[in-house]
């Protein structure tokens, strides 16, 4: 009781007569040193990716990433593969997710269900997000890769003249690894998304169903586009996660650095190859490993600080209509 | 306290009460030798990993003084632990290269531990057992020239054998591995296309196929795949009930894998001076085509006798006794000859 009066009382009497608090100073001390340290490590660790890939970028350059080989046993690294594997896994990933989650959070933000049920569902949904990497990747061997392996031999069969569904089927293919991650990363849709449906003025929907306009109309018309900047910031983060996913991919694509443009071929990604090969590499191998772990940094931070930036405009935007 | 010498701490040890037990772990930790168990660390090749794992366990039970840890962390990276002296031995199923055998080279000895094959485990739907490879079959298959369990190449060794028109998935190991090492190797030793299409180390390009991580991820693969095919080692394979395909060898005969013909490989083999020695192409007429030594990396000296004293002991027992334990894990007693000289090697450690 006592510390609630004393801390009226130097809100009252101001700057001047407030007492020193050495706590004050020591949290907002400890607060400091935390978020440097969280900075310096950041650097620290690109800057050891850096000086360890340091002799393959000077032996490679750039060539490394238009190289289609990687062959260690030849002192040959090229990640293009590996790159668009990369690329292509997470924006199938969230070619799959992006309508699921959407769908869910429009399902979730408006009225459809009682409240208690949409708690449930939701909880549900986000609960995807707590599922360890490992045990979607066991998942996806016993679940997804048969079904792949069976149905994909049907797309090859029928649609096989596209170059995109050529065979020979592999069930451990691009398709699968993709299928796997579009589930990983539908909480993230979901959620993000679904704040941002939320957080739509009321009166903007009130207004759109005064005119006249259909509940249909009022959600395509006015709530998804009013949310779209945090739609879109959930896409970005969740294609961040897709690409740094490591566990489930490499149990899943079937570790190939060959190029193809089939789904249903084994594939790699810049994670996958790293997990994979780091142990057992040795010289100019792990150099190279390094210079592709800085790729996959770059990529990665660029990406979620796009999602970042979308996300922040979003707030902005969001805080007029208020 | 420092004044107890090594004898009267080892003989006090029983009746010593806690206060005094104490002190002298704090005495043992300042001064070498003087410890009641001597701690070996190993690290290395994951191939002969349940042995030395096993001999570690064994080992304990005949020589409570010296602990055993051997982890298995793949031949390159405990190549690595051991020239930077983070472990006492090392272990590697691909011989050293020369240039790390010339780093290593004043310090550094390396002793067959022992030997297994690698075989081919294929899923053939209703092919249990019995699928025999010529060379051209395997190599093509691996090449992806093959690609069909009822071409001409495969159906030409298996008269009778109903072969399915399943395409067929090439297996490989995704992680750099010296089972990898060893099957490319003999690969491209047997046949020109293969050398300059895939060519052979710890990881290569594969032109065909999927890959897993690991022994158990390949297993993994063949396992659920039809019409999979994969290279794995011998006991695993034994162990998971894989089928094994026959190989031709040299003398065009068709060799299944077991522990009995690949004894008879490391009959045929003559160990160098180095006891460095690396089985490309068997020439027997009963060689299994695809095997291996594994070899235990010790230093020659270790200044710290007890650590010397227990890496011998635990090498000798290895080579000895633990040899008995082999077999049963899917490796090969190693023939007494290459016994013989590897104890001669030991003798230089000090």
């Amino acid at each position: 009781m006592t510390l609630g009066e004393k801390s009226i009382t130097t809100r009252l009497g101001g700057p001047a007569n407030r007492p020193y608090r050495p706590r004050a100073d020591l949290f907002r001390a400890a607060c400091w040193i935390a978020s440097a340290l969280t900075v310096a490590l950041l650097v620290f660790i690109l800057g050891e990716i850096l000086c360890k890939a340091w002799p393959a970028i000077t032996k490679f350059g750039l060539g490394f990433l238009s190289g289609v080989q990687w062959s260690p046993n030849r002192g040959v690294f090229g990640v293009l593969p590996v790159l668009i594997g990369t690329a292509a896994s997470s924006l199938l990933a969230l070619l799959f997710a992006l309508p699921l989650g959407l769908a869910i959070a429009i399902f979730l933000s408006e009225n459809f269900l009682p409240r208690p049920v949409r708690q449930f569902i939701r909880f549900m949904v986000e609960l995807l997000a707590a599922i360890p990497s490992v045990v979607y990747g066991l998942w996806g061997i016993f679940i997804v890769v048969p079904l792949v392996q069976q149905y994909g031999a049907v797309l090859a069969d029928k649609l096989g003249f596209l170059p995109l569904f050529a065979g020979p089927t592999y069930g451990n293919s691009l398709l699968t690894a993709s299928l796997v991650l579009a589930l990983m990363v539908l909480p993230t849709i979901t959620a993000i998304s679904r704040n941002s449906l939320v957080a739509v003025p009321p009166t903007l929907r009130e207004v759109s169903y005064a005119l006249g306009a259909t509940r249909w109309e009022t959600i395509l018309g006015v709530i998804l586009p009013t949310a779209a900047p945090g739609i879109v910031a959930s896409t970005i983060l969740s294609f961040g996660r897709a690409m740094g996913e490591t566990m489930a991919v490499a149990m899943l694509i079937g570790n190939s650095q060959r190029l193809s443009w089939s789904l249903l071929s084994p594939s790699n990604t810049l994670s996958a190859l790293l997990a994979n090969q780091f142990a057992e590499a040795e010289g100019i191998q792990i150099s190279a490993l390094m210079y592709a772990a800085l790729v996959l940094v770059i990529m990665t931070l660029a990406v979620n600080i796009a999602g970042d930036a979308v996300l922040r405009r979003t707030q902005r935007s969001l805080v007029g209509l208020k | 306290m420092t004044s107890l010498n090594h004898t009267t701490l080892q003989t006090r040890n029983l009746s010593m009460n806690r206060p005094f037990l104490a002190a002298a772990l704090i005495a043992s930790s300042a001064l070498p030798n003087l410890g009641a168990a001597t701690a070996i660390t190993g690290s290395g090749a994951t191939f002969p990993a349940p042995l030395y794992q096993r001999w570690a366990s064994d080992f304990k039970k005949v020589n409570a003084d010296v602990m055993v840890n051997y982890q298995s962390i793949g031949s390159g990276a405990g190549v690595t632990q051991f020239l930077q002296g983070v472990t006492d031995f090392g272990a590697s199923d691909t011989a050293m290269k020369d240039e790390e055998i010339s780093h290593a080279r004043q310090n550094a000895v390396m002793i067959p531990a022992t030997a297994g094959s690698i075989v081919l485990a294929y899923n053939v739907p209703g092919v249990q057992t019995g699928l025999k490879l010529s060379r051209t079959a395997y190599i093509g298959i691996l090449v992806g020239g093959i690609t069909k369990w009822n071409d001409p190449a495969i159906a030409k060794a298996n008269p009778g054998v109903n072969l399915p028109a399943v395409p067929i998935t090439v297996i490989s190991r995704s992680d750099g591995s010296g089972t990898t090492a060893v099957f490319t190797g003999h690969c491209a030793e047997v046949s020109a296309e293969f050398k300059e299409k895939v060519g052979s180390g710890k990881a290569v390009t594969w032109p065909v196929g999927v890959a897993g991580k690991g022994n158990e991820g390949v297993t993994a693969l063949i396992k659920q795949t039809p019409g999979a095919i994969g290279y794995v080692e011998y006991g695993f394979a034994a162990y998971n009930n894989l089928a094994m395909a026959a190989l031709e060898n040299k003398a065009q005969n068709f060799i299944s894998p077991s522990i009995e013909s690949c004894a008879a490989t490391l009959a045929s083999v003559k160990l160098p001076g180095d006891l460095r020695a690396f089985i490309l192409d068997p020439e027997g007429s009963n060689d299994y085509p695809v095997v291996t030594f594994t070899w235990v990396l010790v230093k020659k000296t270790y200044g710290d006798a007890a650590k010397a004293a227990g890496v011998k002991a635990f090498v000798t027992y290895g080579l000895t006794t633990g040899q008995a334990a082999a077999p049963q894990l899917g490796y090969v007693t190693l023939p007494p000859e290459v016994v013989t000289k590897a104890m001669a090697a030991l003798e230089a450690v000090k």
